[in-house]
């Protein structure tokens, strides 16, 4: 029987790895549909590793709202864009080294920051949320930070509003229906009842206008 | 045996990944904000860490947060990208330069 | 008896009520509205005026000191506006508005056409005002107020035409020489207040003795005493105002001005505000032989030397002016020699004489058209007997005949010099002395060069047009016009203009002979003045007067001033009556001389060329080094250069690209974890 600890440690690296793996292939790939997919990976094993950390709710919300909406919306904008992507690209050698100089140097100054030995005596232990992760995370979020959750409702309304603003255009020659002036319509202004004799086939006379 | 280390670690190289991003791929703006999506999920990681390991729910509530701003923040980001392309014809950042001082 | 408040407060301020209707609404109460409220103005003050004096010597009342206003307060200092009067102030007040206010009506004949007649009649109240506070002042400060009020105005009406270049360089001229002059004065002030901790004159004149003995320290080893220091700067004051040599320049020039102004302000009153201050002070004075010596040492300078130019002068007014000058020397020398009730008897004899020589001067150039040069004057007897009788009754008074009363005044004053044993009193003896001698060439040489001899002018025949036309602007055309050509004959000038000439040489031919006895030997000034027992020439001088009669009778002395005068009187009669060629021959014959004093004494062109030009270039070198390059150049271009080129760098940062604000913000991420690394604390981790 494999040691549960060693085998929580397995999934982590390989999920680390994962993630790692894809989030150099959202950098480096030239082709922007890829990146985006590459990105929705690094996000799913992301995900596998909050569950490691006993993270469901987040876990599952991650992939829900990200990968199911945000990534979505990604896909959507990158395809619907006639993008040029060779030109999209120059440079990329060009500023390999300076990327690389500079993500190493703040690697090495996080981690030496962070100071990975003291940290390592840090053990997963028992889980403070208890047997639901959810139920936890629910009530923090409905009774501690009830305003700050309602805040977030609103930062996310008005950014529905505000990207529906941002990209909605007035077209010319659109035909609509005008709502309120169907309704206003009075029958006086497009019947008119013309009132005229009865035909005499006799008299071949034309038929009498009557006075407006 | 997974330790606090391991988790902070992770994130500090998503990070610096994205940051590497940020320099490699300066004119596709959309792999920017890819990149920008990506430093955000480097600090939930380490968030989530921390809430778990120093039994704190408020690790895990500014997640939930950060993720709806940041889901508000590319929505509102790819307005701005669409409405941008549809006028410059571009996302090519280097041609973007009309806030020149 | 005390005097009111209310009578006191009404006489300084009728004039400037009088003066802000007729300023500001000038236009509305129109020419004749602003001389009418200006004179009743002055009526009121002038009548109660003479209700205080009479008040003060006849009925009894006791001297006046009071504040009325505290303008501000400054730990235990408090600015007071209040009113000392004692028969001095009264004095003065009469002098000042009596003559005020004969001014005012001359100026209705004299400014008849003039567009700034309601300005005029406005700047001369206003002058009146000031000058009553002036004099009626009970503390240091108010008397400053008034000193610089009075200089103001003196200003103003100088440049009254102020399209004239030379009115607005007079003007300036004045304005700056009096500010040598307060600048003394204001020092002096500064002086008193530091030494006796107070303004108020009771209050100082009372600690005066004090000052016995106290010191100034200048230097290691200098020491000054401080009751000079405090009354030569008084004294310095005093120069600025009452034109005392060096710093009289200014007064000749200053008869650009109006006609009535020179007679007010440039003869009868304001210049005799030092005079009047250091009488007033003379409890200070009295302290400091040295100090006094230098003021009579400055007098005598004055009384002779400026007298001289007199001399030479051919413009009408520049004679008096210069005999103005002449005469505030003598008073001056009385001040010098302690004999402070001299100095102000001969103020007052002075005001009404020398007013009614500026106004008969003015009478003279109305009718020339405004020609003010005497050698295109002469014979004008017969077209203005009024002006030339009254002219001779001033004359007379000024050259100091027995009997007029210039004669008390002036021989009292020679006197006095003479029985006075302070250092340079010689010196000013020898100076006044000749003064008389050529106050006598000076004043017969104006008369009859301007009332006697040939005519010397001609009359355009009449081209029987346009009088009126001509009439409304002579002002603008005088100085354009063909020296000595009349468009009319002279005629003499209306009433409003003789009369006031009339009610002058009244008080010129008799107030000495009646005031002499009180004023000068009779103590009638009383506490007002004060005069050391060792220093008192007046009183020695008094136990010789036998009344006015025999002082009269007694100064037939052909030994003495009056022989100089008769002397004076024979050779300009000799010269200009009947041999007028004798005159040219004289000027070639003393040709050196007389160039020095056709340049006074180059006075003026040293003033000119070391003051003015000095000052210029100074300014310039302050404009060019210090405005132009330093201030314009360094700090304001500079501070825009500046800006603009750390701006210019700046704004290369702002290139406007995404990537580069990107990196600037990773950049500074890096810096701070690694400042974070190498110099922080490790963050707590439980």
């Amino acid at each position: 029987m494999i040691d549960p600890n060693l085998f929580q440690l397995i999934c982590f690296y390989a999920f680390s790895t994962v993630a790692v793996v894809s989030a150099l292939a959202v950098i480096s790939l030239r082709n922007s549909v890829h990146a985006v997919l590459a990105l929705v990976l690094t996000f799913f094993s992301t995900a596998c590793i909050w569950m490691l950390a006993e993270a469901e709710f987040l876990a599952i919300a991650l992939i829900v709202v990200y990968v199911g909406a945000v990534m979505v919306l990604f896909l959507f904008v990158v395809m619907m864009l006639d993008i040029d992507q060779e030109r999209l690209r120059e440079g990329f050698v060009r500023f390999l080294p300076v990327g690389l100089v500079v993500a190493v140097v703040m690697l090495v100054e996080m981690l030496g920051l962070i100071g990975v030995r003291v940290m390592h005596a840090q053990t997963l232990g028992a889980n403070p949320a208890g047997a639901s992760n959810t139920a936890w995370l629910g009530k923090a979020l409905y009774t501690q930070y009830l305003l700050p959750f309602e805040i977030a409702a609103l930062i996310l309304t008005v950014g529905v509003v505000a990207a529906v603003a941002l990209t909605l255009r007035e077209r010319t020659g659109v035909k609509r229906q005008q709502a309120s002036q169907q309704v206003q319509v009075n029958p006086r202004d497009r019947v008119r009842v013309v009132k005229m004799a009865a035909e005499h086939p006799a008299d071949a006379a034309p038929a009498q206008e009557p006075k407006p | 045996m997974i330790t606090l280390s391991h988790f902070i670690v992770l994130g500090a190289i998503l990070f610096c990944i994205a940051v590497a991003g940020l320099f490699i791929n300066r004119k596709n703006v959309i792999v920017l904000l890819m990149a920008i999506e990506l430093m955000l999920l480097a600090v939930n990681i380490n968030f989530v860490a921390f809430s778990r390991f120093g039994h704190d729910v408020a690790g895990q509530v500014f997640v939930f947060f950060i993720l709806t701003v940041a889901a508000a923040e590319s929505a509102i980001g790819l307005a701005i990208l669409v409405l941008l392309f549809r006028n410059r014809s571009t996302v090519n950042v280097a041609e973007i330069d009309s806030m020149k001082g | 008896m005390q005097l009111s408040t209310s009578i006191l407060l009404t006489i300084a301020l009728a004039p400037l009520v009088g003066c802000l209707l007729a300023g500001f609404l000038g236009k509305q109460i129109g020419r004749a509205g602003a001389h009418s409220v200006t004179i009743l103005g002055l009526l009121v003050s002038c009548g109660l005026a003479f209700y205080v004096l009479y008040s003060l010597v006849w009925g009894g009342a006791t001297n006046y000191n009071q504040d009325i206003y505290t303008w501000f307060a400054i730990g235990k200092y408090s600015a007071n506006v209040g009113f000392l009067v004692d028969r001095l102030t009264a004095m003065m007040m009469v002098v000042v508005t009596f003559v005020s206010l004969l001014v005012h009506v001359y100026t209705i004949g004299y400014m008849a056409d003039d567009p700034g007649y309601q300005r005029f009649f406005s700047y001369i109240s206003l002058f009146t005002f000031s000058m009553l506070m002036l004099v009626m002042s009970n503390n240091f400060l108010q008397l400053f107020f008034g000193w610089e009020a009075v200089g103001l105005v003196s200003y103003l009406l100088i440049g009254f035409w102020f399209k004239r270049p030379t009115a607005i360089f007079a003007n300036l001229k004045a304005f700056l020489v009096n500010r040598v002059g307060d600048f003394g004065f204001l020092l002096g002030i500064s002086a008193v207040l530091y030494f006796l901790g107070s303004l108020d004159y009771a209050t100082v004149f009372a600690a005066a003795p004090g000052l016995v003995g106290k010191t100034l320290q200048i230097t290691a080893n200098t020491q000054w005493d401080a009751a000079t220091v405090i009354c030569i700067c008084l004294f310095i004051g005093a120069m600025g105002k009452s034109a005392q040599v060096p710093l009289h320049v200014w007064l000749p020039d200053s008869m650009e001005g109006p006609t009535p102004i020179s007679a007010l302000i440039h003869a009868a009153t304001m210049v005799t505000a030092g005079i009047f201050m250091v009488a007033r002070m003379s409890p200070l004075f009295e302290l400091s032989d040295t100090a006094l010596s230098f003021v009579m040492v400055i007098g005598a300078t004055g009384a002779l030397f400026t007298g001289l130019i007199g001399i030479v002068q051919n413009d009408i007014k520049r004679v008096v002016a210069y005999s103005t000058l002449s005469q505030l020397g003598y008073m001056t020398v009385a001040l010098g020699v302690s004999a402070y009730a001299g100095a102000v008897f001969h103020l007052m004899t002075h005001a009404f004489f020398k007013a009614l020589l500026f106004l008969g001067a003015g009478s003279v150039i109305i009718a020339m058209h405004h020609e003010q040069d005497m050698r295109y004057m002469g014979g004008l007897r017969k077209y203005m007997p009024i002006t030339w009788i009254t002219m001779w009754i001033g004359s007379l008074a000024l050259c100091g005949v027995p009997f007029f009363s210039g004669f008390y005044s002036k021989d009292a004053i020679i006197e006095a010099v003479g029985e006075s044993h302070r250092w340079g009193s010689h010196y000013a003896y020898f100076c006044v002395l000749i003064g008389a001698f050529v106050t006598g060439l000076y004043t017969f040489r104006q008369m009859y060069l301007t009332f006697h001899g040939k005519e010397r002018f001609t009359v355009k025949a009449h081209h029987g047009h346009g009088h009126d036309a001509h009439h409304g602007d002579h002002h603008d055309d005088h100085g354009h016009h063909e020296p000595g050509v009349l468009e009319h004959a002279p005629h003499e000038s209306p009433w409003v203009v003789t009369l006031p000439l009339v009610l002058l040489a009244i008080p010129s031919l008799l107030v000495g002979f009646f005031a002499v006895k009180p004023m000068l030997f009779g103590g009638w000034f009383g506490p007002a003045i004060h005069v050391n027992e060792a220093n008192n020439v007046l009183g020695e001088l008094g136990g010789e007067f036998h009344g006015a009669l025999s002082m009269a009778l007694h100064g037939f002395n052909p030994i003495g001033p009056f022989g100089l005068v008769l002397l004076a009187f024979i050779i300009q009669t000799y010269i200009y009556l009947f041999n007028p060629a004798m005159a040219g021959k004289v000027k070639s014959a003393l040709k050196p001389l007389w160039t020095v004093l056709d340049r006074k004494y180059w006075i003026d062109d040293i003033y000119f060329a070391v003051f003015a030009k000095g000052g210029q270039k100074l300014g310039r070198l302050f404009w060019k080094a210090g405005d132009a390059a330093v201030i314009d150049g360094v700090m304001v271009d500079g501070t825009t250069a500046m800006t603009r080129r750390v701006a210019a760098g700046m704004r290369r940062l702002q290139s406007g690209y995404l990537y580069q604000y990107a990196f600037a913000m990773i950049l500074g991420l890096i810096l701070l974890l690694g400042g974070y690394w190498l110099f922080g604390s490790m963050p707590a981790v439980q």
